[in-house]
């Protein structure tokens, strides 16, 4: 696999505060990254720096020179106003469109067909004409992730995803756990979804990236699964009691 | 029968007054205006900007008023700077949203009430300023609000995608590339303009109403942007000529007058969303 991002001694800073420190991670095409930590660590300054709103105050944050930045998904967090936001389906995936489109933007017929064909294939297509905040939490990050992936015709090839899981029922997180994972193993997209739900990312990413204000952890969910700092954080996440931990109260493993 | 003579007889006799097609002109661009931009503020959750910018606007007349100045040459220019620091002090932070218009709003209001006191104390064009007078529009707000509502509509028709998506997602706008800050600037500065063209008609105590009623009541029936967007435009509109027309015919004041009917339209929106959940549970 080819390396996509390669991160440099990465310091985050706003007005001359540091945010996050010490990033020192390569991100490869085909990755899927899961990114865990506190409220407060960093994790959504890190996504900023993903999508170019923030710079680096210290240190290279370096994407291939082959790779064409315009094909960054971008999921964001839900704010409460977005919940009950009087907009049709339609109306949302279409503005993923917006980005690519020239200063005076109206949509053609290829765009909504394009869009069209994004909803069905996330199983939204008959929910086209619904008002936003009439959709469950989980058909709303669906719509998210459907104008995500309008917004490039020839395919998205990183989606950065910050915190999508916020207030779904678990089996609502499964489902958009495995919607996501079917987009990183089918369509080769590569993936960066911050989150908190340790203990289900680590059934699904390739890698972890574990942040406290600065770079705690790096690597592949195996060597996550079997550092202290992430089990720490799994069995804190828990309480010790599920069964992906596999640590327990006590520590099985320790 | 013949009361409803007399009565339609009474509002022919209305529209040949030249103040009143005046106020009619004006009061109707303002209000498309106000409930187009209202619907973007509203929903961005800076409906009190309209209530903010109204306070600074009466400042800066009853300073001008005082000082003998043109009361737009300085209300326009004060009031669009005040819309710029809202925005700024808002986004960078620094002040919450609501503290930052309680402050601005407040501040403006002493500012005004005191050069007023220390001159020509409270008089009728103060008052104006406050309850809104339709006698106090001349040809130049007609120019201006024309001309207002002229660029409104068309950066409503030109960019309505891109206002919808910063609407709706501010930063995902941006991770699009589109600039947002441009089009909340413009917002704005527009929005000054309503207020400021709009105050003396209504007064400064109730011209951002016309910004968040239509729309709270757009809301109400629709479910998709573009039609709250022209829903909220058609009730302004709506609820202006109603309440011009019910001020005229019970001698009321006219800002008040459409403040009420806007209410009303609005409790109605409102029972007929209550009803409609009602259906859909039994």
């Amino acid at each position: 696999m080819s390396v996509l991002l390669t991160c440099t001694d990465v310091t985050f800073s706003y007005e001359g505060r540091p945010a996050v420190t010490d990033l020192c991670f390569t991100l490869e095409r085909g990755d899927y990254l899961c990114v865990v930590g506190e409220n407060g660590s960093g994790k959504s300054t890190l996504v900023k720096g993903l999508l170019g709103l923030m710079r680096p105050s210290k240190g290279t944050m370096a994407f291939d020179p082959a790779f064409d930045c315009r094909r960054i998904g971008y999921v964001p967090q839900q704010s409460s106003a977005q919940r009950n936001f009087p907009a049709s389906v339609t109306e949302i995936v279409l503005s993923g469109l917006l980005g690519h489109k020239r200063f005076f933007s109206f949509y053609s017929a290829a765009d909504r067909a394009r869009a069209r064909d994004i909803l069905a294939t996330l199983d939204l297509d008959n929910l086209h004409k619904r008002s936003f905040g009439e959709l469950s939490g989980g058909q709303q990050q669906r719509v998210l992730l459907a104008r995500a992936l309008c917004g490039r015709a020839d395919g998205l090839e990183l989606l950065v995803l910050d915190e999508p899981m916020s207030g779904l029922d678990p089996h609502i997180k499964t489902g958009l756990y495995e919607l996501v994972r079917a987009l990183n193993s089918e369509q080769g997209i590569t993936v960066c979804m911050v989150t908190h739900d340790v203990n289900t990312a680590v059934g699904y990413a390739s890698k972890m990236l574990l942040l406290s204000t600065h770079q705690e952890f790096f690597g592949s969910t195996h060597e996550f699964q079997h550092n202290p700092l992430g089990r720490d954080l799994m069995r804190d996440s828990c309480g010790g009691h599920c069964a992906v931990c596999g640590v327990g109260v006590g520590g099985r493993d320790d | 029968m013949t009361d409803f003579s007399s009565a339609l007889g009474g509002l022919g006799a209305m529209f040949a007054y030249t103040f009143v097609q005046r106020a009619l002109l004006v009061g109707l661009l303002v209000s498309i205006c106000a409930a187009l931009l209202g619907t973007s503020l509203v929903l961005k959750r800076y409906s009190m900007i309209g209530d903010g910018l109204s306070h600074v606007g009466f400042g800066s007349l009853a300073v001008a008023t005082a000082l003998g100045a043109a009361p737009l040459a300085v209300a326009l220019p004060v009031t669009v700077v005040a819309a710029f620091l809202l925005l700024r002090l808002t986004e960078q932070g620094k002040l919450k949203g609501d503290a930052a218009i309680a402050l601005l709003s407040a501040s403006a209001v002493a500012i005004g009430v005191f050069v007023i006191s220390m001159t020509t104390g409270m008089n009728t064009d103060v008052d104006n300023f406050l309850f809104g007078s339709i006698l106090a529009l001349n040809e130049g707000d007609v120019v201006l609000s024309s001309v207002l509502c002229a660029v409104v509509l068309v950066l409503f028709v030109l960019f309505y995608n891109r206002i919808f998506a910063v609407t709706f997602d501010e930063v995902h706008a941006q991770a699009s590339g589109i600039r947002t800050g441009l089009y909340s600037s413009l917002l704005a500065v527009l929005t000054a303009f309503t207020i400021v063209v709009g105050m003396r008609m209504m007064g400064a105590l109730l011209i951002s109403s016309l910004v968040v009623f239509p729309v709270l009541s757009a809301m109400c029936l629709r479910g998709s942007f573009k039609a709250v967007t022209v829903l909220a435009a058609c009730l302004s509109v709506a609820c202006y000529l109603i309440g011009i027309m019910t001020s005229f015919m019970l001698a009321t004041p006219t800002g008040a007058s459409i403040v009420i009917i806007n209410l009303c339209a609005y409790l109605v929106c409102r029972a007929s969303l209550w009803a409609r959940g009602r259906v859909r549970r039994t």
